[in-house]
C-alpha cells in the first residue's frame, strides 16, 4: 500500500493502536476492582486548599459500561475496516480505487439515471431544445455546474459572458455551443501596455469607444486607430466586430465582458485578460454536455421568441 | 521574605480583568460576522471589516484571547493555593501576562489587515509565532515550578487538566506552525497536500481537545467543589477520564477530514478514537455534577454554582454529539454544515464560556476582598446566556442538517435538486436566529462586566495569606 514509505510506519500506526485500546481495558479493568465497602464514599486522605478533598467513589456501572462498549466496538470495526496501518480490513472496504465504494455508487447512479440523458443522444441539439422535458433536464444540470459562473439566470458576471444576451464570442450554432462546453475555451488577450505606452492605451481606448459609439475624445482615437490598424485588427477585425473562430469579442456592440468603464476597458488592454471555460467532457460526459448545450441554445432562442 | 507567605494575585488579577475585556471584544465580532451572514451589506465593502478577515479575528479572540487569559488566570491561581506556595519565578510570570496581551494586540491588527498563515486557528504569522512559543515555554516554567515547589506530597487533579494543556499545546504549536518565511509578514507552511491538512487538523481539534477541554476541565476541577463546598465525588473516575482523554484525544483530527483525500486507515482511526472518546469525556461531566450530591439545593439559591454546573451539562452534551458527528455516516451529512458550527458554539458558549465566567464569579471578590456586587444581575446572566446559547444552537440544529439534506436531494433524472444558492437563501432565517443568540449571549457578558465592576471599584487588591497546609486525615 502506498501509503506507508516503509513497513516502519506500517508498525508505528498498529503498535499503538492495540497497545492503547489494552492500556484502557487494564486501566479501567484495575480501577474499577479493589474497592472495599468501607473504603466506599469515604474521602480520601488528601486535603488541598484548606478543604478540598476527593472521595473514593467506585466508577459508574452505566458509564463503565459505555466504556466497554465503545472500546469493543472500535476493535470490532479496526477488524473489519482499514485502519490499522495497510491491514485492509476483513470487508475489503475502500473508498478509492477499483471496487470501491465510489465505483460502485458512480456505477450505479450510471445504470439508473444514464439512459434517462441517453435517449436524447442522436437527436439534433435543436430538436432537443424544444422537448420541454430535456430543457428542464438541462437547467437543472446548468444551475448545478454552469450557475456559479454564469450566474442562476445565465446572465453572466464581469469575466463570465452572458448567455442571454445573443453575442457569442465562439458563435451561437448548436454544435459550437456544443464543443464549447466539451472542450473549454481559452479566451486570451495579450497584454499590450509594453507595446503601447501608458499614453498609447488611453488613446486606444477613445478609439474602441468610438467604434460602438461612446463619445470620445476626437484627437486621442485618431491616434489610436493607427495603431488599431497594427496590433488589434488581426484578431478583432478591421472593423472591430470581432472573429468568432479566435473568441475575438465584437467591439462595435457595446458588450464588455470585463465591464465597460473606461478604468477596466484601459486595464484589458494593458495587462491583457485570461478567461478560462473549463471541459466537460471527462466531467460530464458527452450526453449530458448534449443537453446543456440544448438549453443554452434554448436560451438565445427564447430571447428572439420575447422580441 | 514577607512575600513568599503571600500569593502571586497580582498576574491572577490582571488575566482575570483581560479574560472580561477579551471576551467581549470577542463576542461582539462573533456578533457582528453573524450578522453579516443574514446580512451581507454589513460588510461595508471595507477590506478589514469582511467575514473572511473578521471571522479569524473571532476565533483567535474567544479562542486564545478570552479562553487563553481564562485559563492563565484560572490556572496560576490554582497551582498556587493547591500546592500551598507563591507561583514559582514572579518577573517571568508578569512576562507571560504582557506577552500574551502582545499577542492578542498584533492579533487584532494583522487579521484584519489580511496578514495571515491561512491555516485555521493558526492563523498568525511567524514572528508572533515565535512570541507565542516564548510566552507559551515560560508559562509552563512557571506552572511546573510552581508543581515543583509544592508543599503538599500530592498533585491536585486540577493540575493534572493544566499540566496536560500546558504540555500539549506547546507541541501542538511547535509542530503544526513549522513554516519557511518568505518575508517579515508571510510564510509558506512545511508541510503540503493532504499531510498539511493531517497536521492542520491534529492541531485544530486538539486545540480544543486540549485547550478547550482539558485546560478547562481544569477549572472545573477547582472552581465547582469549592462553589459548592462539597469533595469531588470520584478520585478514581478523575483518574481513569485523565488518562483515557488525553491518551484518546490526540487521535481524533482525521474526523474533520472524512470523506477527503486522506487514506482510509487514518480515517477510520480518526472515528474510532472519537467514538472511545465519549467515556473519557462524560467522566469528566459525572465527576463535576456528582460533586453536587447532598447538596443539590444550593442550585436553587445560587446562581455562580448553576451557571457552573450548565457549563458541565453543555460539556456533557457536546461531547456526545462530538462522536456521533464522527461517524463516517452522520458526517457524510454533517459536514460542511452549518451543524459544525452549531456543535463548537454548544461547546464554546455552554462549556467553555460559561465555567470560566462562573469562575470569574468567584475570583473576582476574593482577588479584591469584596462580597460579589449582585447575585441578582448573575441570574440575569445565567439566564440571558442560556437563552442565546440555546437559540444558537438549535438554530443552527435546524439549519445544517437542512443544508445537508437540501445538499444531497436528487431528481428523478439523479441532478440535484437544489442549486447551492438555493440552500444559502434557505439559510437566512436561521442566521437571523442565531444572530439573536449571539446578541442575548453578548448581553449576558455585559451585565456580567458590569456588575463585575461594581464589584472591584474602589476595592483595594486582595492579599492572600499562605495558610498551612491541612494535616491528611
Amino acid at each position: 500500500m502506498a501509503d506507508f514509505t516503509s513497513g516502519f510506519w506500517n508498525w508505528y500506526i498498529i503498535i499503538p493502536t492495540i497497545a492503547g485500546i489494552i492500556a484502557c481495558f487494564v486501566m479501567i479493568r484495575w480501577l474499577s476492582s479493589g474497592i472495599s465497602p468501607e473504603e466506599t464514599g469515604k474521602e480520601m486522605d488528601h486535603v488541598w486548599d484548606e478543604d478540598l478533598v476527593e472521595l473514593n467513589n467506585p466508577l459508574p456501572r452505566w458509564w463503565l459500561m459505555m466504556f466497554y462498549i465503545t472500546l469493543f466496538f472500535g476493535i470490532g470495526y479496526l477488524t473489519l475496516y482499514p485502519g490499522l496501518g495497510s491491514f485492509a480490513g476483513l470487508l475489503g472496504w475502500s473508498s478509492t480505487g477499483e471496487g470501491s465504494q465510489y465505483e460502485r455508487e458512480m456505477a450505479l447512479a450510471d445504470s439508473r439515471f444514464g439512459p434517462l440523458f441517453e435517449r436524447y443522444r442522436d437527436m439534433n441539439i435543436v430538436a432537443v431544445a424544444d422537448d420541454e422535458q430535456a430543457r428542464r433536464m438541462g437547467e437543472r444540470l446548468f444551475v448545478n455546474y454552469c450557475a456559479t459562473c454564469h450566474g442562476s439566470d445565465a446572465r453572466g458576471a464581469p469575466g463570465f459572458p452572458n448567455l442571454r444576451d445573443n453575442d457569442w464570442l465562439y458563435g451561437g450554432d448548436p454544435a459550437v455551443i456544443e464543443q464549447t462546453i466539451l472542450d473549454g475555451r481559452s479566451g486570451v488577450m495579450p497584454a499590450w501596455e509594453a507595446a503601447l505606452g501608458a499614453g498609447g492605451v488611453a488613446d486606444m481606448t477613445e478609439y474602441v469607444f468610438s467604434l460602438s459609439g461612446r463619445k470620445v475624445d476626437d484627437a486621442a482615437a485618431a491616434s489610436g486607430k493607427k495603431k488599431y490598424a497594427q496590433m488589434c485588427a488581426s484578431c478583432h477585425g478591421a472593423d472591430g466586430t470581432g472573429n468568432h473562430a479566435l473568441g475575438a469579442p465584437n467591439l462595435t456592440d457595446n458588450i464588455w465582458l470585463y465591464r465597460g468603464s473606461r478604468k477596466q476597458v484601459m486595464e484589458s488592454i494593458a495587462r491583457g485578460r485570461n478567461g478560462q471555460m473549463p471541459p466537460h467532457r471527462e466531467f460530464l460526459g458527452e450526453d449530458k454536455s448534449h443537453l446543456l448545450a440544448a438549453y443554452v441554445y434554448s436560451l438565445q432562442t427564447g430571447q428572439e421568441a420575447d422580441e | 521574605m514577607a512575600e513568599q507567605q503571600t500569593y502571586n494575585y497580582t498576574v491572577v488579577r490582571q488575566f482575570s480583568i483581560m479574560t472580561i475585556v477579551w471576551g467581549i471584544v470577542g463576542m461582539l465580532v462573533g456578533v457582528l460576522i453573524a450578522a453579516q451572514l443574514a446580512w451581507p451589506v454589513l460588510n461595508f465593502d471595507i477590506p478589514w471589516l469582511t467575514f473572511g478577515r473578521l471571522r479569524p479575528l473571532h476565533t483567535n479572540a474567544v479562542v486564545f484571547a478570552f479562553g487563553g487569559c481564562a485559563l492563565f488566570a484560572t490556572s496560576y491561581y490554582v497551582v498556587q493555593r493547591t500546592c500551598h506556595t507563591r507561583l514559582a519565578f514572579g518577573p517571568l510570570a508578569a512576562f507571560t501576562f504582557w506577552g500574551w496581551q502582545l499577542v492578542i494586540l498584533l492579533a487584532a491588527i494583522t487579521l484584519p489587515l489580511g496578514i495571515t498563515s491561512s491555516k485555521e486557528y493558526a492563523e498568525l504569522e511567524w514572528p508572533i509565532d515565535i512570541l507565542i512559543t516564548l510566552v507559551w515555554v515560560s508559562y509552563a516554567l512557571v506552572f511546573f515550578g510552581t508543581i515543583l515547589k509544592r508543599r503538599v506530597p500530592h498533585i491536585y487533579v486540577a493540575n493534572w487538566f493544566f499540566g496536560a494543556m500546558i504540555i500539549t499545546v506547546a507541541m501542538l504549536h511547535l509542530v503544526n506552525s513549522v513554516a519557511v518565511p518568505v518575508s517579515l509578514l508571510k510564510s509558506y507552511s512545511a508541510y503540503a497536500g493532504v499531510q498539511d491538512a493531517m497536521i492542520q487538523w491534529w492541531y485544530g481539534h486538539n486545540a480544543v481537545g486540549f485547550f478547550l477541554t482539558a485546560g478547562f476541565l481544569g477549572i472545573m476541577y477547582y472552581f465547582v467543589p469549592k462553589q459548592a463546598g462539597r469533595p469531588v465525588y470520584s478520585y478514581r473516575l478523575s483518574v481513569v477520564h485523565f488518562w483515557a482523554l488525553i491518551f484518546t484525544y490526540i487521535w481524533a483530527g482525521p474526523h474533520h477530514l472524512h470523506y477527503t483525500a486522506l487514506p482510509d486507515w487514518a480515517q477510520s482511526l480518526g472515528m474510532v478514537m472519537s467514538l472511545i472518546l465519549l467515556a473519557p469525556s462524560w467522566g469528566g461531566m459525572i465527576n463535576g455534577i456528582m460533586t453536587l450530591s447532598g447538596a443539590w439545593e444550593k442550585l436553587r439559591t445560587d446562581p455562580v454554582l448553576r451557571l457552573l454546573i450548565v457549563s458541565i451539562s453543555f460539556y456533557g452534551m457536546s461531547t456526545f454529539e462530538g462522536p456521533m458527528m464522527s461517524i463516517k455516516t452522520v458526517n457524510a451529512l454533517s459536514h460542511y454544515t452549518d451543524w459544525t458550527i452549531g456543535h463548537v458554539h454548544s461547546g464554546a458558549l455552554g462549556w467553555v464560556a460559561l465555567v470560566s465566567m462562573g469562575s470569574l464569579y468567584y475570583l473576582i471578590p476574593r482577588l479584591f476582598g469584596r462580597e460579589l456586587y449582585s447575585l441578582k444581575l448573575v441570574e440575569v446572566h445565567f439566564w440571558t446566556a442560556t437563552i442565546g446559547i440555546v437559540l444558537y444552537i438549535t438554530s443552527m440544529w435546524v439549519a445544517g442538517i437542512m443544508q445537508g439534506l437540501m445538499w444531497r436531494a436528487t431528481n428523478t433524472d439523479g441532478t440535484l435538486t437544489y442549486s447551492f444558492v438555493e440552500s444559502v437563501q434557505a439559510m437566512h432565517p436561521y442566521y437571523i436566529v442565531r444572530f439573536l443568540g449571539g446578541a442575548f449571549f453578548l448581553f449576558g457578558s455585559l451585565v456580567m462586566a458590569w456588575n463585575l465592576w461594581k464589584t472591584i471599584k474602589g476595592a483595594q487588591p486582595a492579599v492572600g495569606t499562605i495558610p498551612e497546609p491541612a494535616a491528611a486525615h
